[in-house]
């Protein structure tokens, strides 16, 4: 067990160094970095300082290792419009981003998983049609139109609901359900194969032999041995809920760290986006990291390989 | 009933009865709602110069604003209508198209030749090799490639090489995945068996032996990913990261009528159906074509 959480934790060390070293290799492979890192209007000596000053007229593998040590002490940098350190900005922003999450991962596995196990427990029903009527329209649906409908419906025309920014709770509601929309059809159709696979193995049907109501053999002995596929692929959601939030916190202008993203995109901010991007980097695979520790705990076959 | 209108119809071609009601069965059960979509916006997308009543970038800041022809205010000078430059709608719907179109046909041969060709590699090769690539794989699934799809448009600029290049990165791993588990299945026939000892290079049974068997996979993929490709363009041009204006595209039309959905939702709201409309078409055409060709793919 020790060896596979090593194991697991070297990998994602590897993982890290690599996107430093893309995020890195991509600033100096298409151009000048010093003049994605200072504002447009800097005249040629600004660049010049700012050059020596990152050691960018030095040899590569030497600007590498001073990016890398940077890194590895939090410091990436100033946020050329915020004239901040971007690592600052992060974790000021990070807690807005953290607070959507609950309700939103309550909205996407309340809706996927009774969608899921209904549809896979009464197939060719009008339920198992409905859900898969909502997995053709959650997969093709972009969800940053679909939540400028919702402001459309319940802010302009039913005046409802707040069409943005944070507030009290009523400012949650929409943006939590766009942001659980993004992994709704995804998990439903992965519980429902996954539920129609357990439904056909041989202790699911000793439980139905031995008189067991329904109800029973549904959600409590298939649905446990269903969700583990699902646990398995919550890093993917996890990489889901990074891309959802960049599209979410745009529409409803909330001041999270998919604001934030997008903020340093529209200002070429390249400091701030590329301390983003790392810091987003070690979150996903801290819960990867998390979820196969939590999975090998669950699942002896792992365990004991 | 069928069998009767077939017989009606089809005797030039010289069928027996039997080929005549298959034919007509293929033709009853095509997808033709999805082929039909599908059909318009290749058709616009193509003579977009021609069937656009107005320039798609031309602003009328006179027009500006104006309801599709069904509203109160709308004229039929604008079927659906301007947005806040005065740009015609219907217009910019149809050279929109084309760039959807672009970038998905692009993208998806350079994904999926990228992918499709190490998927190959990775599954006939094995050993150290198919564990190095499929760690790259599930890395890249697992993170968000949006992330570098915004780096790149900030260090690269946007542009048309830049949403492809993004796509491609997303893509590729996709095709990876399913090439390399179709090639696995394949290498235990005895035809590769017997390639092999007659001497052929792992080059030629690759290319020779291996690709052809896995080339309708691989059309099924491309036609399931459309959808997939017109939604991350869609994405990224909202997100400002996408194709740069004032080309229109589908995405970026979204966001224009971002802050006028109080009183032109048209402007935004036009552009999503026809995206959306567009991604079902792609996808249930998909799904069909796999039915057909390569039911195995099913449980993927």
């Amino acid at each position: 067990m020790q060896k596979y959480i090593l194991n697991r934790l070297l990998q994602g060390i590897v993982l890290l160094f690599i996107v430093a070293l893309i995020v890195f290799a991509l600033s100096r492979a298409t151009g000048n970095p010093a003049e994605l890192l200072v504002p447009d209007d800097a005249t040629e000596d600004e660049i010049q300082f700012i050059e020596h000053q990152l050691g960018l007229d030095r040899p590569y593998h030497v600007q590498l290792f001073i990016f890398l040590s940077g890194a590895i002490k939090g410091d990436f940098g100033e946020s050329i419009a915020y004239k901040q350190p971007a690592l600052d900005l992060f974790f000021d922003r990070l807690p807005n981003t953290l607070k959507l999450m609950p309700l939103s991962m309550g909205i996407a596995v309340g809706i996927a998983i009774p969608l899921g196990v209904l549809s896979a427990t009464r197939r060719g029903t009008w339920i198992d049609k409905l859900a898969s009527s909502i997995g053709v329209f959650g997969v093709a649906t972009p969800n940053f139109w679909l939540a400028i409908v919702g402001i459309y419906i319940f802010s302009v025309w039913l005046d409802l609901l707040p069409p943005g920014r944070m507030g009290g709770p009523s400012h949650y509601i929409m943006p939590a359900i766009t942001l659980g929309t993004f992994s709704v059809a995804g998990m439903m159709r992965l519980i429902r194969s996954s539920m129609l696979e357990v439904l056909d193995t041989e202790y699911v049907k000793l439980a139905r032999i031995k008189g067991l109501p329904e109800w029973k053999v549904f959600w409590k002995h298939s649905l446990r041995n269903a969700l583990i596929p699902v646990l398995t692929l919550f890093g993917v959601f996890v990489g889901g809920f990074v891309t959802g939030a960049i599209v979410t916190e745009t529409v409803f202008a909330w001041p999270g760290i998919g604001r934030l993203t997008i903020d340093a995109v529209a200002q070429r901010d390249y400091p701030l986006l590329q301390a983003v991007i790392l810091l987003d980097a070690v979150i996903i695979l801290s819960v990867n990291l998390v979820v196969d520790i939590l999975y090998a705990y669950l699942n002896p076959r792992i365990r004991f390989d | 009933m069928a069998g009767d209108r077939a017989n009606t119809k089809l005797p030039r071609l010289g069928l027996s009865k039997e080929q005549q009601g298959e034919l007509a069965y293929e033709l009853k059960h095509l997808p033709w709602i999805p082929l039909i979509i599908i059909g318009i916006m290749v058709f616009a997308a193509v003579f977009a110069p021609i069937l656009a009543p107005y320039s798609p970038t031309k602003q009328t800041l006179r027009d500006k604003l104006l309801p599709p022809a069904w509203q109160e205010e709308g004229t039929s000078e604008h079927l659906l209508g301007t947005d806040i430059l005065g740009r015609d709608i219907l217009s910019r719907l149809i050279h929109g198209a084309r760039v959807s179109l672009i970038v998905a046909s692009t993208a998806l041969l350079s994904g999926g030749v990228i992918g499709g060709a190490l998927g190959v590699i990775s599954g006939y090769v094995g050993g150290k090799v198919d564990t190095l690539i499929m760690r790259a794989v599930d890395a890249t699934l697992a993170f968000p490639t949006i992330l570098f799809a915004l780096l790149l448009a900030v260090t690269m600029g946007q542009g048309l090489l830049t949403v492809v290049l993004a796509v491609t990165l997303i893509l590729w791993a996709r095709f990876a995945r399913v090439t390399r588990g179709e090639v696995l299945a394949l290498k235990t026939n005895d035809y590769i068996a017997l390639a092999t000892i007659h001497g052929c290079s792992s080059i030629r049974i690759m290319a020779i032996h291996i690709m052809p068997n896995v080339f309708n996979t691989f059309m099924v993929m491309l036609t399931l990913h459309v959808g997939l490709v017109i939604l991350t363009e869609a994405s990224l041009s909202f997100l400002g990261a996408g194709i740069p204006p004032p080309t229109p595209s589908w995405g970026q039309m979204v966001a224009d009528g971002r802050a006028k959905v109080a009183s032109a939702w048209w402007i935004s709201i036009i552009p999503g159906v026809a995206i959306t409309m567009v991604v079902i078409a792609f996808n249930v055409f998909g799904d069909w074509l796999r039915d057909r060709l390569d039911p195995k793919l099913r449980q993927l």
